[in-house]
C-alpha cells in the first residue's frame, strides 16, 4: 500500500486520469461532431460538382460514381486524382477530375475541372490553393471572373499555342502582378485536357470505385 | 495574499499586460492571420475560448497538480480543449475553418495559453481565472482585429470581408469596400506587412502609455512604478 502513495505514483495516476478525462472528452465531440463534418465536406463537394454540371445533365450518383487514377506523365506529380463520372442513363455525359496544380506561387493549387464527353471544358473551379490574397487568389470564383473564361473551351479552341496566359504568348488573361497563379491553372487545364483525350473511353469503362481506393 | 479586483484582471489582461502589443506572445497566428478582419475575430475568439476553458479546469484542479506534474497535465488539458475546439469549427464554421486551417490546431503552441494557466490559473480561485482568460483572450481578440483591419484596409481597401463566413447569410451585407477601385498593396498582405503592422501598433501603444505617463507627472501624481511582475 505504501509503494501505491509513493509520490511518483501518485502523479503518475493523476496524469493517467487527466489524459483519461481529455480522451473522453475527445471521443464525445468527435462522435457529437463527426457526421456534421462529413456532411459539410460532402455538401462543400456536391455543390462544386453541381457548379460545373446542372443536376439536370446527369441521373446518375456522382458521388457515388468515382475512380481514382494517376498519370505522372500528364499531371507531373503523383497525387491521386478522383475522377467523378457523370452519365445520363449509363451513357457518358462528363468527367469532374481534381487536379493538382503543383506549379502555383505558394505550392499547390486543386482545382476541380469539369469536361464534357466530347472534350470541351464544362468548367473549371479553385478547391483550395495558397496563393498571395489580393495577387493571385483572383483565381477564385468569389474574388473574379477569370475561372469562367475556360468554360466553353477544348484541345484545338484556342489551338496549342494559345494554351497560356497573355505574357507567354497565349490567350488566358493574367492578373496585374500575378502571372504564376493563372499559368498554373491555364497548364493544369491543358494537362487535364490532354488526358481526358487520351483516356476518355477508359476513364467511363472503369468500374467505380466508390470511397477510398487503394 | 491581497485580493484580486476582477476589474484589476480585466484590465491587466486586455491592456497592462496584453498579449501582442506588451508580453509579445503568440506572435505567429497573429501575424500569420491577420490580413483580414474576419480571419483575425475568428482566431481571436477561438483563442479567447480556449484561454477561459483551460484556465478554468486549471483553476479547478490547481489543489491536485503537484509542480512536478503541472507542466504535462496543462499541455493535456490545454491539448483537449484545443481539439474540442478544432472540431467545433470544423462542424459548425466550415469555410472559417478553411480559412485558418492550421492556425486552429496551432492555438496549442499559443505560449499565451500556457503562460496564463501556470502565472495566474493555478494560483487562484476559478472565477478570477475565467476573467483572467477572458481578459487576455480580449486583448489577443483586439489585437488581431487591429491589425486584421490595418492589413485588410491598406492591403485591398475592403473591411471585414468574408463576414459571411463567421455569421452566416447576414454577414454578407456586412463586407465594406472603403476605397473602390483600390489598387492594392501587396506589402500589408505579405507576412512582413504584419510585422510592419504589429510594430506600428506597439509604437502607437508605448506613444500613448509615454503621453499619459507624463501627463500624470505633470499633474504631480506619483507614479506607482508598474510592477513588471512576468
Amino acid at each position: 500500500m505504501t509503494a501505491l502513495m509513493h509520490p511518483v505514483i501518485r502523479s503518475g495516476i493523476l496524469l493517467a486520469v487527466i489524459a483519461l478525462f481529455g480522451t473522453a472528452l475527445l471521443a464525445a465531440v468527435n462522435d457529437l461532431t463527426r457526421e456534421r463534418i462529413i456532411e459539410q465536406e460532402r455538401q462543400r463537394t456536391l455543390s462544386q460538382l453541381h457548379q460545373i454540371i446542372p443536376t439536370g445533365n446527369f441521373n446518375n450518383d456522382l458521388l457515388a460514381d468515382t475512380i481514382e487514377i494517376n498519370a505522372p506523365e500528364f499531371f507531373k506529380h503523383r497525387d491521386a486524382i478522383t475522377v467523378y463520372r457523370a452519365r445520363m442513363d449509363d451513357r457518358p455525359v462528363a468527367a469532374l477530375l481534381t487536379v493538382t496544380a503543383p506549379d502555383g506561387y505558394n505550392g499547390d493549387i486543386r482545382l476541380l475541372a469539369g469536361i464534357a464527353f466530347d472534350g470541351t471544358v464544362l468548367g473549371v473551379r479553385i478547391i483550395s490553393h495558397r496563393e498571395t490574397p489580393g495577387l493571385g487568389d483572383p483565381i477564385e470564383l468569389e474574388r473574379s471572373d477569370w475561372i469562367l473564361g475556360f468554360t466553353g473551351k477544348s484541345l484545338d479552341n484556342p489551338d496549342p499555342p494559345g494554351w497560356a496566359v497573355k505574357k507567354d504568348g497565349g490567350k488566358f488573361d493574367q492578373f496585374t502582378g500575378a502571372t504564376i497563379s493563372p499559368r498554373a491553372v491555364v497548364r493544369a487545364v491543358q494537362n487535364t485536357l490532354l488526358y481526358f483525350a487520351a483516356n476518355r473511353h477508359s476513364i467511363f469503362d472503369e468500374s467505380a470505385k466508390p470511397g477510398n481506393a487503394e | 495574499m491581497r485580493p484580486i479586483r476582477l476589474r484589476e484582471i480585466l484590465a491587466d489582461g486586455a491592456w497592462r499586460q496584453n498579449t501582442g502589443l506588451v508580453v509579445l506572445l503568440g506572435l505567429c497566428p497573429l501575424l500569420a492571420v491577420t490580413n483580414t478582419v474576419i480571419n483575425g475575430l475568428a482566431l481571436g475568439l477561438a483563442t479567447m475560448l480556449t484561454l477561459m476553458v483551460s484556465n478554468l479546469s486549471v483553476s479547478v484542479l490547481r489543489g491536485l497538480l503537484k509542480p512536478e506534474i503541472r507542466i504535462p497535465a496543462f499541455v493535456l488539458i490545454i491539448a483537449s480543449v484545443v481539439t474540442v475546439v478544432e472540431l467545433l469549427m470544423h462542424a459548425f464554421f466550415y469555410d472559417l475553418f478553411r480559412v485558418l486551417g492550421i492556425f486552429i490546431p496551432l492555438i496549442v503552441t499559443n505560449c499565451a495559453i500556457i503562460g496564463r494557466a501556470e502565472a495566474f490559473a493555478s494560483r487562484n480561485a476559478p472565477l478570477p481565472s475565467l476573467v483572467d482568460g477572458f481578459a487576455t483572450g480580449l486583448g489577443f481578440c483586439l489585437t488581431l482585429i487591429l491589425l486584421g483591419a490595418l492589413r485588410e484596409l491598406s492591403g485591398r481597401g475592403t473591411l471585414l470581408s468574408g463576414a459571411d463566413m463567421l455569421l452566416g447569410d447576414w454577414g454578407r451585407n456586412m463586407a465594406m469596400t472603403i476605397i473602390p477601385e483600390y489598387p492594392g498593396f501587396l506589402l500589408a498582405m505579405l507576412p512582413a506587412g504584419a510585422f510592419f503592422g504589429l510594430a506600428l501598433l506597439i509604437a502607437a501603444r508605448n506613444a500613448w502609455e509615454h503621453r499619459q505617463a507624463e501627463r500624470q507627472a505633470k499633474a504631480g501624481v506619483t507614479m506607482i512604478p508598474n510592477a513588471n511582475e512576468t
